[in-house]
């Protein structure tokens, strides 16, 4: 059942006076996932934008529960959090919120180790594809050919499959979405809460800052990214993929934007060359080969 | 109350379980891994109501432990020295977010070379970080103050988590006779869990965002620190609690063995103390006045205790199972800044032992403490404040 922007909330969780950069997409997220999960919310951050974005101490613009963790250590704190509302028998929905550092990188021990034991908690990595808090250094899901202060020239490393990688898991639930599609990404949100056990939702985060472009077209810059095919919303309960509705019309190539529209909005891939370009659109065709195949099984 | 053959680890499972844990989190290492196998078993029984998390690692150990404790209920982790030093950060984490839980430290040197025998330098590479910091001598104690440790660790002065140190091998894999109290008893000293703040749903509590004036930062060390002075003082209470259910007394941060009239001290923490009072008692018999000092509690720092012993002894030895490398052992560093801050002009010398598991007998202690006595009585000083003892 599609949910519509007047089923939502109206009670702001996250207050305006945030400490986000103009334009953030983390700041869009956070407010899209306080509006799906309302005051049954408690959330676990790893280092990363959202611990600066939750504002100074004493004061803050979190209005549910916070906990801010080391940065390997989300899930397990999460885990842990889980067991004991459980055993209190509380009404609580634990999230951990991790950037692609915090969830691919140093934190994907952590994660890997929580998907396996199918903790109560639902992960959601908030992908701006590269250590933007640190001031923009590649991660494991920094896309081919992108610049950041430790690839000057681009990097030269595919894009980690992580939401496959989370899939192969074999965990009830897993899902990509894009500060692009709030209601699309609600919707998954509130799935997730849902099901009982390990949670995976990959939310696709682009960041102005980092990425160098306009702040004002964040979510412009989103919607390109599903639009090209260089973002493939989907959703797989129990293994059992589909592809979302606000992506299918892009299983078919012909339908999809060329990537350059995508790719000349940011000054992260100013240094792509023509041989480079080809090379992401055949990451992006082998991509949906990948995940065509997966919603046929 | 029954008598029960226990090794270290597996009192340490039993205090556990008799505190009505409600969270296990924990990865095997060697030597600490039978007391988590040992939780396993009480909880697949259906002898413990508590949940276990099998973690990826020592990290996600005490980050899963600490998860639970901020939940609202009482969680215990245990592991050993690599384990020990890859959580470092989790430990420091938890001491500054003020959550009481618990966790048993079965002591093991640290590598390169693999080894895994006895010394300190895992626990004592944990003092700065605001943790009480407590090491066993026997496996009585073990049960004894990792019971006593929650209650410690939950008391509104305290507020701070809790480390309870045994040695490897030497108490954690030894059979001894142990007085295990009934539930029934621990449910009568332990009160229900309290802690500074709850993680709940619905309850917005930020634990841990970046601080707009760091006056509020350094307060909040201060406070670490003082509360730690604090838990002296509930240590003490406790004990003498304890004592009252069972007629088991350790007195508080320190114990003491024939230092009423002793001239000249040893002191120590964990296992080998007993070695160290056989050593005393043979060295008494060629009329050197020894006394021994156990430290129990190495954080909070014993020092009003210490000085009062100190302050007329001829000589002072320290001995430690690990060293500040390029300083001197840690235990000795405390001791001697200490009397020095205090003012007492005492010749004081640091023995190191036992570092990375060599075997110590009896002997060796009596051996390194009776060429030292002999130069101080000698000369009035010690030639050298640090020496590497190999054995006899």
């Amino acid at each position: 059942m599609p949910i519509s922007i007047k089923d939502l909330p109206k009670e702001k969780l996250f207050l305006p006076g945030n400490a986000s950069c103009p334009g953030c997409p983390e700041a869009l997220g956070l407010k899209y996932l306080t509006m799906a999960l309302g005051r049954k919310l408690m959330i676990v951050i790893p280092a990363g934008c959202t611990s600066i974005i939750q504002g100074l101490a004493p004061g803050g613009a979190f209005v549910f529960p916070t906990l801010n963790v080391p940065f390997a250590s989300s899930d397990a704190v999460a885990a842990g959090l889980a067991a004991a509302k459980k055993i209190l028998g509380e009404d609580a929905v634990v999230v951990a919120w991790g950037g692609d550092g915090g969830t691919a990188d140093i934190g994907f021990a952590t994660l890997s180790g929580a998907a396996e034991r199918n903790d109560n908690v639902i992960h959601i990595c908030v992908d701006n594809e590269a250590y933007m808090n640190t001031g923009i250094q590649r991660s494991s899901l920094t896309p081919f050919g992108a610049w950041t202060t430790t690839t000057w020239r681009g990097k030269r490393e595919r894009k980690k499959e992580l939401s496959l990688i989370m899939l192969m898991h074999k965990i009830p639930y897993v899902a990509t979405a894009s500060v692009g599609y709030p209601l699309d990404f609600i919707e998954k949100v509130r799935k997730a809460a849902s099901i009982k056990g390990f949670k995976f939702i990959h939310l696709h985060a682009p960041c102005p800052v980092g990425w160098r472009f306009d702040p004002a077209k964040t979510v412009h810059v989103a919607k390109l990214a599903v639009e090209t095919g260089m973002w493939i919303l989907f959703e797989a309960e129990n293994g059992k993929l589909r592809i979302s509705p606000p992506s299918k019309p892009y299983a078919d190539k012909s339908k999809r934007k060329p990537i350059k529209e995508y790719i000349r909005l940011q000054g992260r891939f100013r240094t792509l060359r023509d041989e480079d370009i080809s090379i992401l659109e055949k990451m992006v065709d082998d991509a949906w080969e990948t995940i065509l195949r997966l919603a046929e099984r | 109350m029954v008598v029960k053959p226990l090794t270290g680890n597996y009192a340490a499972a039993y205090a556990a379980k008799l505190a009505r844990v409600k969270v296990v989190a924990a990865y095997p290492i060697t030597p600490q891994t039978t007391i988590v196998e040992k939780l396993a078993q009480f909880i697949d029984n259906g002898e413990m109501d508590a949940e276990m998390i099998r973690v990826e690692s020592e990290h996600s150990a005490l980050a899963a432990a600490y998860g639970a404790a901020s939940g609202g209920v009482r969680a215990f982790t245990a592991t050993s020295s690599h384990g020990l030093l890859y959580m470092h950060e989790m430990v420091w984490w938890v001491a500054g977010a003020r959550v009481p839980l618990v966790m048993v430290i079965v002591t093991r040197t640290i590598g390169p070379p693999w080894n895994i025998w006895s010394d300190h330098s895992d626990l004592m590479d944990q003092r700065d970080s605001g943790w009480i910091i407590m090491m066993a001598e026997h496996n009585q104690e073990v049960l004894d103050e990792t019971i006593k440790m929650f209650k410690i660790t939950e008391d509104p002065r305290v507020f701070l988590p809790g480390m309870v140190g045994l040695d490897a091998f030497i108490l954690s894999h030894t059979t001894e006779p142990v007085d295990l109290p009934g539930q029934e008893l621990v449910d009568s000293f332990l009160p229900p869990r309290r802690q500074p703040y709850i993680m709940k749903a619905g309850d917005p509590i930020l634990m841990g965002n970046v601080p707009r004036d760091l006056h509020d930062n350094m307060r909040m060390r201060e406070d670490i620190h003082k509360s730690l002075e604090e838990a002296k003082k509930v240590i003490q209470e406790v004990d003498e609690e304890w004592y009252k259910l069972t007629g088991r007394r350790y007195g508080g941060l320190i114990e003491c063995y024939r230092c009423e009239d002793a001239d000249h001290f040893i002191i120590g923490m964990g296992a080998w103390v007993g070695d160290m009072r056989e050593a005393a008692d043979r060295l008494r018999e060629k009329g050197i006045r020894v006394g021994v000092i156990k430290v129990r509690y190495v954080r909070p720092f014993p020092r009003e205790e210490l000085l009062k012993w100190l302050t007329n002894a001829k000589s002072v030895i320290v001995f430690d199972r690990g060293v500040s490398a390029g300083s001197a052992g840690q235990l000795f560093l405390d001791v001697a800044a200490h009397l020095m801050a205090a003012g007492v002009r005492v010749p004081v010398k640091n023995v190191l032992a036992g570092v990375t598991g060599l075997d110590v007998t009896y002997e060796d202690i009596a051996d390194a403490v009776l060429k030292s006595v002999a130069e101080v009585e000698e000369t009035g000083r010690f030639s050298t404040f640090i020496e590497w003892y190999y054995g006899r």
